[in-house]
């Protein structure tokens, strides 16, 4: 069995020790510069530092993982290495002259290298069982001035905390939604940043709603409630004050952030007029929740609920034979639910079963996890209300610099065409990042959205009509797309025997 | 209310029959299964090409769209305002290359044949060519300039006939889609029954673009409309280096074979945002929509030979769309004739947006009873190259 994980974040690292351990031979591939993912992102090797479980929760958990894969023959550990696209292989026009066809009817396309050096190698995989732990990036509403250096995403924020051990900012105001608010103040204090404030535009009636029901579930069961009380026990020492039912809704400044707005909201999130309170800050980062990374299951043909996320069995298979999505992509979980889902991906791609005993622990302890997903998005999810906060001026793409007022006028014009008119005709969403920033709010801005049952955004043509659909994963150079033709690049056997055999096949 | 007109399909040459309808008088509606704009026209680089087409009636309906296109430019920029996007429509010409020793002969000669058909078509020396393209990789056989060659941003100025449409009249209604026909006693249709009702009208158009094989059946008649798979790649925005529509010559044999194996051909420009275009393949693989990686290799790998310099460009997407094939080469442009009340305005491949314009002009005269412009015959769906393919299963 040979094994293919994208994503070396906690899931896909739990998915690699799995899988070895059931006995298929692994490459682990990655695009960052070291494995760890979002969550454990550190100081690179040449800087190292005494402190890193400080900052990180599980540390100890992360080095025992990477260490035992590094020692691991079994084990290919590809960094630097991006999935530009994945091909999917049952394509009925496509002769089927190679036998025997691999179990996952996916070939993955990957350079390695670093994205802006030139000599990126080119490796293609076939392997019979693909696990996707490609997690999620930071969602960002738009609001004025926020695209004035010194307002960051909260993950920025974070990643400049534990992989740069710089503060963003000397007073930092921190605003969105969702638990994740809270470690980035965590890091930000631990950075030496005075937090000027946490607001959370999810009013107390909403979190109670969400989290409070069933509180020992969180505490019980899963870490993430030590976790929380770790955050909230880091707030109390610092006095950084927490609201909730507030959110940023202008930053300010000439050349830089100088100050920020923040304002009470309703509870659909639209701001409360007369509330408006000026905060002097020179920096604020803002998250408003995850969006989870589906341009790879998308290409894979995995099915995608209508909530976004990648639907998965209780083996963590998608509904694609053979292709298994674990953490993030499957529902904003947290790191806990990250690593039992990627161990029972790894396990099951390596031909395992959710029924085995050397899962039991993983098996139980991700039933706890369901419905933590709903819970968040429940306490902390998006709220139409925002798009009052925006004005004219308020860019909606930022790559393409499309602000609202222009998007607006277009819309009507139109008579508020689909998404793909709107994106060609705005050029919202047609810039560098390819609506990984902006995808989100155009599609909420014109009125559609997932959850539209009929018509809108998901008629007939479903997710492959949204912003999520990238069948380019990542930039490829024109000469690395053509230099691929003819033998130089190399091919993986479509079946290999695992170097290293390990428990029961 | 009965409406006079029903288009099927609000894609560009839906959009155009529209507006060319609803400026006649006639009371229209557009239905549309999807969103307006969202299909074959959005997929596309927005092409209007007159150096693509050897002598005949295609050549004939594209060098009368050509002549339509200024005009309509104009009117659409005065009648929408300068709070609607620009159609982005630029008369840049195209410059056709031959890269090999043995394809500059039919690159000439081809472009000779034109030249008697009315074509502008100026052969050029390697350093004009430079001149016109300073970027283009010099190791070129043989060179054609064609100032007639244009462009327009296919999305914009779909959604723009459709607002003029509206302006006179017309109503859009996306999300509708077509389930059957609506006929009286004598089996004329008389409408369409849609997802949304029954919609009466004297006279159903059907401007499905490579959908308008399933429409048509779905009202009765078959129409051996097929879909081809044709990708673009996408470059992040750059300064810009590439000033016309430069093809290599191998483009002519892609656009005239049926064959179903994957043909490229490059054709490389720059847009209006600062992004290139580079395309094209051709596939016969059905409504698949899935990336084919080696369709985009062979794409990049043809650009490379006639601007090198692109091998440092990001590519940042991809997009893939499905041209409407005939089995003659050419576009089912006309009434019906074996049913009363089908109009068809389908099958222009790759050449639906340039020939739009064109097409709601042909129909509007042949409903209205006007004299035409040009010769409508080749195009009309009894024409004698297409009758075998009409009984043929689709």
């Amino acid at each position: 069995m040979k094994v293919v994980i994208v994503g070396a974040g906690p899931a896909g690292l739990a998915a690699a020790l799995a899988a070895r351990a059931h006995g298929a031979s692994v490459t682990l591939l990655d695009a960052a510069d070291e494995p760890g993912g979002q969550y454990w992102r550190h100081l690179p090797p040449e800087r190292p530092s005494a402190n890193e479980r400080i900052l990180h929760h599980g540390w100890q958990r992360f080095t025992a993982m990477r260490r035992a894969l590094e020692a691991d023959a079994g084990c290919e550990i590809v960094m630097g290495a991006q999935v530009w696209a994945i091909e999917r292989s049952d394509a009925p026009a496509q002769a089927r002259t190679e036998a025997p066809m691999p179990a996952a009817p996916v070939v993955v396309h990957v350079l390695v290298g670093p994205p802006d050096g030139t000599g990126r190698a080119g490796r293609t995989f076939r392997p019979d069982a693909l696990v996707l732990a490609t997690g999620a990036h930071d969602r960002t509403l738009p609001f004025p001035g926020w695209d004035l250096p010194g307002v960051f995403t909260a993950g920025a924020a974070q990643a400049f905390a534990k992989g740069e051990r710089v503060a963003v900012g000397q007073r930092v105001v921190i605003a969105g939604a969702g638990p994740f608010l809270l470690p980035v103040a965590a890091s930000l204090v631990a950075t030496g940043a005075r937090v000027l404030g946490v607001f959370e535009a999810s009013r107390i009636a909403g979190l109670v709603r969400g989290w409070l029901p069933k509180p020992w579930q969180l505490i019980g069961a899963a870490k993430k409630g030590g976790e929380l009380a770790g955050y909230v026990g880091t707030h109390l020492r610092h006095r950084i004050p927490y609201a909730t039912g507030r959110a940023v809704i202008a930053a300010h400044g000439t050349d830089r952030v100088e100050a920020v707005t923040v304002a009470r909201v309703d509870a659909n999130w639209r701001p409360v007029p007369g509330t408006e309170q000026r905060i002097a800050a020179d920096a604020v980062c803002v998250s408003h929740g995850f969006t989870p990374r589906l341009e790879l299951p998308i290409a894979a043909g995995c099915a995608i609920s209508s909530s976004r996320f990648v639907e998965v069995d209780e083996a963590q298979q998608s509904s694609v034979a053979g292709v298994y999505a674990a953490g993030e992509i499957t529902g904003i979980g947290g790191v806990d639910a990250a690593l039992v889902e990627g161990e029972l991906a790894g396990h099951c791609a390596a031909g395992g079963s959710p029924g085995d005993p050397e899962v039991r622990r993983a098996a139980k302890a991700r039933t706890t996890f369901t419905g933590f997903a709903a819970r968040i998005e429940a306490a902390h999810g998006i709220r139409r209300g925002w798009t009052a906060w925006l004005d004219d001026d308020t860019l909606v793409c930022r790559c393409e610099e499309v602000p609202y007022g222009r998007f607006r006028e277009t819309a009507a014009q139109t008579c508020g065409s689909g998404l793909r008119s709107m994106k060609l005709t705005t050029r919202a969403g047609l810039g560098i990042c390819q609506g990984r920033v902006c995808g989100g709010t155009v599609e909420e801005l014109i009125g559609g959205g997932p959850e539209t049952a009929a018509g809108g955004l998901l008629d007939q043509r479903g997710v492959a009509a949204t912003t999520d659909r990238r069948p380019i994963a990542s930039p490829v150079r024109l000469g690395e797309l053509a230099g691929g033709i003819g033998p130089t690049e190399p091919t993986e056997p479509h079946l290999s025997k695992p170097t290293v055999q390990k428990g029961h096949q | 209310m009965i409406s006079d007109i029903v288009v099927v399909g609000a894609g560009i040459v839906g959009a155009a029959c529209a507006r060319a309808f609803a400026q006649s008088g006639c009371r229209v509606v557009v239905l549309d299964r999807d969103a307006p704009a969202s299909g074959t026209s959005a997929k596309g680089e927005g092409n209007l090409l007159v150096s693509d087409k050897g002598p005949g009636a295609e050549l004939r309906l594209a060098q009368y769209a050509a002549s339509l296109w200024p005009g309509v430019a104009a009117e659409l920029a005065e009648e929408l305002g300068a709070e609607f996007p620009a159609i982005e429509y630029e008369r840049k010409g195209g410059l056709v290359v031959a890269t090999t020793g043995e394809g500059a002969r039919p690159l000439l000669d081809f472009a000779a044949s034109q030249r008697d058909a009315g074509v502008d078509a100026r052969a050029v020396s390697i350093a004009e060519a430079l001149e016109l393209e300073p970027h283009l990789n010099p190791d070129m056989t043989a060179a054609v300039h064609y100032p007639d060659d244009a462009q327009v941003q296919p999305v914009i100025a779909t959604e723009a006939l459709l607002a003029s449409a509206r302006n006179h009249g017309a109503d859009i209604r996306p999300f509708v889609a077509v389930t059957g026909a609506l006929r009286d006693a004598t089996g004329r249709i008389t409408g369409v029954s849609t997802t949304a009702g029954a919609v009466p009208a004297g006279a159903v158009i059907l401007a499905a673009g490579p959908w308008s094989g399933e429409v048509s059946a779905m009202l009765g008649e078959r129409l051996p409309v097929r879909p081809r798979r044709g990708n673009v790649l996408v470059t992040t925005r750059m300064p810009h280096r590439v000033f016309h529509k430069v093809y290599d010559g191998d483009y002519f044999g892609a656009t005239q074979s049926s064959d179903a194996a994957l043909q490229t051909s490059s054709v490389v420009e720059s847009t209006a945002a600062g992004t290139v275009l580079i395309g094209s393949s051709r596939e016969q693989v059905g409504f698949d929509e899935r990336l084919r990686v080696a369709a985009l290799r062979e794409i990049a790998a043809k650009a490379l030979r006639l601007f090198p310099f692109l091998a440092g460009a990001s590519i940042m997407r991809s997009y893939g769309g499905f041209r409407p094939f005939m089995p003659d080469h050419l576009p089912v442009i006309g009434a019906d004739h074996r049913t009363a009340g089908l109009w068809h305005a389908s099958g222009h491949e790759g050449a639906g947006i340039g020939l739009s314009l064109a097409t709601a002009e042909l129909l509007v005269a042949e409903f209205l009873g006007r004299a035409a412009a040009i010769d409508a015959a080749p195009f009309r769906p009894d024409r004698a190259s297409l009758a075998p393919y009409l009984d043929e299963v689709a």
